[in-house]
């Protein structure tokens, strides 16, 4: 029997998640491991707005950043409950990208870019400068998870609850991607004109699509900040933006599996590169334009395109 | 006669200070196959983009079923009924065939967030039920073969069709061809006459801009003759024929130039 696309990129993330813990070696190594699960969430939202719809964001951070100090600066100022502050988080995430997204996503191509770019950088600037709100450069804690009087603690139960959440994202990211709006989101990224003629209203699709990835973002920045409990502005810089966008394109734009993929190679890599000592950037650099230039489409398309038609999951 | 679905009243638009448009109108009913042409540069497409909602002309009206529909955006044009093809195409070249086709049944989903999201067994319904109407659609432009093939990949007649199969899945009373046979060869060229008059058989008004003038003789009920932006004449397709303005205007010209390129 063929296996759909996704039913096989679903089986693929659930496989991989279940095996890992009995394959990696020590606490190191789950961490690592929980640090891609939510890279890639917010990946899988950004492959959303960039891969289906085709607008770029380069300020993706900031909604990961709302997210992740939501959990620091709910409990400390408001003395909300983490879990609480967390939901805040992401209304907060998802009304900024609604206020914010109508007037920017009337602009396209290089134009949103460099809104997208202001916006972030807008909330890098509020984490960083805010030293009595937000702690400043130096970061601020973040207080303990507690679930109905479990304490969330240790590197393998931030493994699963990541992941869990990882394979969530994806699976209703699929979902999306297969209905009315998941095909006029890809419709509007070939042509806007046609998309309009077909009844698409192109400038609400947008804008569903990008409160939907704000929230995914806004999603993994609660989890990495609770996982970690510590979280500084570097989450919501400008690299971090890039960093995210780099993810979905050497993946593959449009493929779900190559947000996971960009998000893993660029989470493992500079871990494992840290033998070059100095040369550790430009070796991660030049992997990324081999990876450009062999395989244009991405990782996941390039590869699958490689394969024998037959065996194509 | 039965009312006119598609109307013009004396449109007009101006491109930084030249008049593109003046004071054209034209009404289109119901199973006709009404056609403007014009030399290159009449105005043909303009017009097309302002009934279709993508220009504001800055005079006169568009009347869809006898409501203004002026400047309304084409999503809300197609909503109410109206579709069009594009003369340089636009198709969406990443999606297959098929699914090109099945964004055309974008307003006939239900398109809610959450049970899309959550992939509720509507969703998956209606997803059924709107690629077997696209198989349909693609059957009847001749392209059931090539439903899973990448739309990038067809030949350009296949495409002329694909966009008209995209534009009738939104079962709209109005249908404006762009030149839907330019480019095309002898044989495709028929198969489009065949589908436009199928078409217009079926109970929707299509308003054709067309350079091929035999295709349009052959299947207009009646012809709009722009020139320079105005109207030159409109009658059917044998007082057109017959109009010595026309003939001078444009057929004229036209037999020159075939004279020229013949020589």
């Amino acid at each position: 029997m063929r296996l759909a696309p996704r039913h096989a990129t679903l089986l693929l993330v659930l496989a991989v998640f279940a095996a890992l813990p009995f394959l990696l070696p020590s606490s190191f190594h789950l961490r690592v491991a929980t640090l891609v699960w939510v890279q890639a969430l917010a990946a899988v939202g950004l492959n959303l707005l960039m891969g289906l719809a085709g607008q770029v964001s380069l300020g993706h951070a900031g909604f990961f950043g709302i997210g992740a100090y939501a959990v620091a600066l709910g409990p400390r100022h408001l003395g909300l409950d983490p879990l609480l502050s967390a939901l805040a988080g992401l209304v907060l995430s998802g009304l900024l990208a609604l206020v914010v997204g109508r007037p920017i996503l009337r602009l396209r191509g290089h134009y949103l870019a460099v809104a997208t770019l202001g916006l972030g950088i807008l909330v890098w600037l509020v984490l960083n400068s805010e030293v009595g709100l937000t702690g400043g450069p130096d970061g601020i804690q973040v207080p303990r998870l507690v679930l109905f009087g479990w304490r969330v603690a240790g590197a393998e139960t931030w493994y699963w609850i990541t992941g869990l959440a990882l394979l969530l994202g994806v699976w209703l990211a699929l979902n999306l991607e297969d209905s009315p709006l998941g095909r006029a989101l890809r419709a509007l990224h070939d042509s806007e004109v046609a998309a309009r003629v077909a009844g698409i209203d192109v400038a609400r699709a947008k804008l569903v699509v990008f409160v939907i990835a704000a929230i995914y973002a806004a999603l993994a920045g609660s989890l990495l900040a609770l996982f970690n409990r510590f979280v500084t502005p570097q989450v919501a810089d400008f690299l971090h933006s890039i960093e995210l966008v780099t993810m979905v394109v050497i993946g593959g734009m449009g493929s779900t599996l190559g947000a996971i993929v960009g998000a893993a190679i660029l989470t493992v890599l500079p871990q494992a590169l840290t033998v070059f000592h100095d040369y550790e950037h430009a070796v991660l650099g030049l992997m990324i334009i081999l990876f450009m230039i062999f395989l244009r489409q991405g990782i996941v398309p390039g590869l699958v395109a490689l394969l024998p038609r037959r065996a194509v999951a | 006669m039965s009312p006119p679905v598609i109307e013009a009243r004396g449109v007009g638009i101006s491109f930084g200070g030249v008049r593109a448009l003046d004071d054209v109108s034209f009404a289109a009913r119901a199973g006709e196959v009404f056609s403007i042409i014009g030399p290159n540069g009449a105005g043909k497409t303009t017009l097309f983009n302002i009934v279709s909602g993508l220009y504001r002309p800055d005079a006169g009206k568009v009347l869809l079923a006898g409501e203004d529909v002026t400047a309304l955006p084409p999503h809300l044009l197609a909503a109410r009924g109206l579709c069009r093809t594009f003369q340089n195409l636009q198709i969406f070249f990443r999606m297959t065939a098929l699914e090109n086709v099945m964004v055309g049944r974008h307003l006939h989903e239900e398109r809610g967030l959450l049970p899309a999201l959550f992939r509720l067994p509507s969703v998956l319904r209606q997803n059924r039920a709107t690629r077997e109407r696209a198989r349909d659609l693609l059957a009847f432009v001749g392209l059931e073969k090539r439903a899973d093939d990448p739309a990038g990949a067809l030949p350009y007649g296949a495409l002329k069709r694909l966009e008209i199969a995209r534009a009738l899945a939104a079962e709209p009373r109005v249908l404006l061809l762009d030149e839907p046979a330019a480019g095309c060869n002898a044989v495709e060229t028929e198969e489009i006459d065949r589908l436009i008059v199928t078409i217009a058989e079926r109970g929707a008004a299509v308003v054709l801009v067309e350079h091929d003038m035999k295709l349009v003789m052959r299947i207009s009920t009646r012809i709009l003759v722009l020139n320079h932006g105005r109207m030159l004449a409109e009658g059917t397709p044998a007082e057109v024929r017959a109009n010595p303005e026309v003939v001078a205007a444009y057929l004229g010209r036209h037999a020159a130039e075939a004279a020229h390129a013949a020589g």
